[in-house]
């Protein structure tokens, strides 16, 4: 609380690293020494390189990298999967190692009256000078405390060394080991002298899932986001961080109308979706999701636009055996770059990759409408928290784009029901179309309402539709039968008509 | 017989470094360790040797020749110590073995 207030006053450098600075509200604090602790396999490292190569690569600052574990050449040959290369960078004066990983062993090497670690720091201070660095990462503490027994004296010196790249003003990253997830910030207590700025990774096994998350406890004297939000390691770029809450606030809303391709829906929706809304269709299997999603697609295509799906149920030859099923052409709509499917069996990876690799097509194809079919069916790949996570995520970047977005989520019952999907993302999305099976005189038929549309006006008639081979469509509402959505349809004796809205 | 090579590295003029001159200075004097080559060197004004060795902590004292190459890290108090650890010590009582002279 105090320290929000005196606050603001620390400003702060932006790493590169993606989502990072959005949950930091920009960056690092400038200039000081933060913390970076993680479990073994947590990605310390990989993250303390990538504070440097980003900040090589888009700021052009260079970095000195300590490095008291990995031999140098081990971490040159690690980061070439992320398309880093620190021996071409090392060349032009961009990064520099000092290499303060085991050289000898232990035999070798005896302790006799007082020590300190000056030599390590006037390494330090050359290195920065010789390349003008303004980035710092010493990874990791742990190994030089195991080097040297006495730890009071460690902890002193690298409390010295702290001290002397404040005065330089660099900007350091420090990385040291916990024991567990969740417990004391690291071992050998070095948080007793880096105690300004503290940043947990963790790498943590929740029902059988990895799931990897960053926090930042503290950044004395500056704002940043609260709890812990997920993170992705991807070959090629590095460290995502999936900044959830933060990037909502900003979205605009547009009061432009878009069709949803079927007219009677969108006369339903008091004319048409919005441009930049998401909309949730929830239904039982069978009920015409797919064939929702499927005139969405060529519904904007229609307009001109370009359409991105992502298809998580069905291979591309049903979608595309589907559609043309219904009269629509998806090869063709392809072929005129007006349409992309994309699809994924959900089980090839995690929720935290599936949504790195949809924002980067989105961001790639630049679509006008994005859709989805079914969220349901990635919910098998995560636990309910990780799946909250990651709608929320896709939504606020999807709106972030300002594109409309349409997702399906399948009901486990035949008759009425919601899904887990639902429950998760109901508030966050804009409009809400149910498909229900409505058994009437022994024979199923299918009803189609809109439950929420923001913003708007919207018919809140169960209408009956049919589907054929031109696709769906809508007709008159339900008389006289109650109880569709409870998946419980009742006859009731002919009353007074409610007036539709 | 091989020639013997120290190198003794310090940080400035700090008291743990005039503290580490005095003993090496005493160990060359005061232990018959034979014909030798005492190289000083001040990292503050060289960075750069620190880092060819690879070194984090001062004073060290590094036996660069005969192999095998030894390290002694610290202020060197304790001379019998250090010849043992240097292997130097060749077992005659030397003078004064008890360090924190100066």
């Amino acid at each position: 609380m105090l320290d929000n207030m005196i606050a603001s006053s620390v400003p702060k450098m932006r790493t590169g690293i993606p989502g990072f600075d959005e949950i930091s509200n920009g960056g690092l604090p400038l200039g000081r020494t933060t913390l970076i602790a993680g479990s073994a396999g947590s990605a310390k490292t990989l993250f303390a390189c990538e504070f440097l190569a980003r900040g090589i690569a888009d700021h052009d600052q260079p970095g000195v990298f300590v490095t008291f574990e990995e031999p140098p050449e081990d971490i040159r040959e690690n980061m070439k999967s992320f398309a880093w290369d620190i021996a071409a960078w090392e060349a032009s004066g961009k990064w520099a190692f000092v290499d303060a990983s085991p050289h000898f062993t232990d035999d070798s090497v005896t302790i006799v009256g007082r020590y300190d670690l000056a030599a390590l720091l006037a390494r330090i201070e050359h290195a920065i000078a010789k390349i003008g660095a303004r980035r710092v990462s010493l990874d990791s503490l742990g190994a030089i405390f195991s080097r040297f027994q006495d730890s009071t004296l460690i902890r002193g010196e690298l409390f010295r060394i702290a001290t002397a790249l404040k005065k330089r003003g660099v900007t350091t990253i420090m990385t040291a080991e916990r024991n567990a997830e969740y417990g004391p910030i690291a071992r050998y207590g070095v948080e007793e002298f880096v105690t300004d700025n503290v940043v947990i990774l963790r790498n943590v096994l929740e029902e059988e899932k990895r799931r990897r998350t960053v926090e930042i406890l503290k950044f004395r004297g500056a704002y940043h986001q609260k709890g812990e939000y997920p993170l992705t390691i991807q070959p090629g770029s590095g460290v995502t961080v999936i900044p959830l809450s933060s990037i909502q606030l900003k979205q605009r809303s547009s009061n432009l109308r878009i069709s949803s391709g079927v007219e009677q829906i969108n006369t339903m929706c008091g004319g048409g979706f919005f441009r930049d809304s998401v909309i949730l269709v929830s239904g039982a299997t069978g009920t015409g999701k797919t064939l929702i999603v499927t005139h969405f697609l060529k519904g904007g295509a229609a307009a001109g636009e370009r359409c991105l799906v992502f298809a998580f149920e069905e291979s591309r030859e049903q979608l595309f055996r589907n559609a043309s099923g219904w009269g629509i052409d998806f090869a063709k709509l392809e072929e005129e770059g007006h349409l992309k499917v994309v699809c994924f069996y959900p089980e090839v990876m995690g929720l935290e990759d599936h949504l790195v690799h949809m924002r980067q097509a989105i961001a790639d194809f630049k679509p006008n409408r994005v859709a989805i079919d079914s969220l349901s069916a990635l919910e098998r790949v995560a636990t309910p928290r990780g799946f909250r996570e990651f709608v929320i995520g896709l939504t606020s970047f999807i709106k972030h784009q300002e594109i409309a977005g349409l997702f399906t989520a399948t009901t486990p019952t035949l008759l009425g029901g919601t899904s887990v999907t639902e429950a998760h993302i109901s508030t966050i999305t804009d409009s809400i179309i149910l498909l229900r099976y409505v058994e009437i005189d022994g024979q199923m038929r299918r009803g189609v309402t809109v439950l929420k549309m923001r913003g708007s006006m919207h018919d809140k008639n169960i209408r009956e539709f049919t589907i054929d081979g031109a696709g769906m469509h809508i007709g008159e509402p339900f008389h006289n039968i109650n109880g569709i959505l409870a998946g419980n349809p009742t006859h009731s004796p002919p009353a007074t008509d409610l007036p539709t809205a | 017989m091989a020639p013997l090579l120290l190198r003794l590295y310090v940080t400035g003029h700090t008291p743990r470094s005039e503290q580490a001159l005095i003993n090496v200075r005493r160990l060359v004097d005061e232990l018959d360790i034979g014909p030798h080559d005492l190289e000083i060197i001040d990292i503050l004004e060289q960075p750069e040797r620190a880092e060819e060795e690879n070194l984090l902590a001062t004073p060290t004292l590094i036996k660069v020749v005969p192999p095998p190459i030894r390290r002694v890290i610290g202020d060197l108090s304790n001379l019998r110590a250090v010849a043992e650890a240097l292997g130097l010590d060749r077992s005659s009582p030397p003078g004064g073995e008890d360090g924190n002279a100066g």
